[in-house]
């Protein structure tokens, strides 16, 4: 199935995980599968790019919950950037915005990482 | 706006199916595409609360999704025959205690409840369980 797609890259010392198509309770695992694959290589630092994710559900949610604490129980994060307004709301409706960075482009979420860093 | 209705295994890859299907028939009883948006939503969450809870992951039950429309609501009424799983006894969760602890799980509940403008269950236990999610067309 090609409904759900990630590209993992790196900028600036910080992981990049680019999400493409729909996330719902079939495609979770992959992101999942992609969150321990960082989080066994210790890399904590992490930017979600939501540019071409076109509809996330519950079961996407939860994953982003799974691994959040772990994250920053190692001083990293996980930043959430270019999301349309459709899985935005989605991520509001559940008050995620009040427990995750949220920012406009991906630029502005590794700034924040190298800016911590500082 | 005449009853539809789609069959699918309990699979998570028929979910895709499941929101075409009723995205285009609340299309076409009028509503805008973000309240389309919301009602497959909904509907991707009862289906997988289902494949889940009531199935268990056994890929070979059915699932039935009917739509109906009247006097401006937009019903959608999803069957199982699994074993019960009463949602209603999962009470609302407060958000923000909730996120504190990085809970997962009910969470499709809660978006259900927050999308949809009502959500009723009629659970008969060896026989069918229902959901049903109705949205009415805004005025």
């Amino acid at each position: 199935m090609s409904d759900f797609k990630i590209a993992q890259r790196e900028r600036d010392s910080v992981n990049v995980l680019e999400l493409k198509g729909y996330l719902d309770a079939h495609t979770a695992p992959k992101l999942e599968e992609a969150f321990q694959n960082l989080l066994k290589s210790q890399r904590f630092n992490i930017v979600v790019n939501c540019r071409e994710l076109s509809y996330i559900s519950s079961a996407g949610l939860g994953v982003f919950m799974a691994f959040i604490e772990d994250v920053r129980k190692n001083r990293g994060d996980i930043k959430l950037s270019n999301m349309t307004p459709k899985v935005f709301n989605v991520f509001d409706l559940l008050g995620f915005p009040l427990l995750y960075e949220i920012v406009k482009d991906e630029h502005e979420a590794v700034r924040k990482f190298s800016e911590k860093a500082k | 706006m005449k009853e539809q209705r789609l069959h699918i295994e309990s699979r998570t890859e028929r979910l895709i199916a499941v929101r075409e299907f009723v995205s285009t028939a609340a299309r076409e009883f009028g509503f805008a595409d973000e309240e389309v948006s919301k009602i497959a939503l909904a509907v991707d969450e009862a289906c997988t609360n289902i494949i889940k809870h009531a199935y268990k992951f056994d890929p070979n039950r059915s699932i039935t999704v009917l739509v109906r429309g009247r006097n401006g609501a937009f019903e959608v009424a999803i069957q199982d025959k699994g074993n019960v799983f009463n949602p209603q006894q999962i009470p609302t969760p407060d958000m923000k205690e909730y996120l504190a602890h990085f809970r997962r799980g009910g969470l499709g509940v809660f978006l259900m409840r927050s999308l949809m403008d009502k959500v009723e269950y009629d659970i008969k236990p060896g026989k069918t369980n229902e959901v049903r999610l109705t949205k009415y067309l805004p005025r």
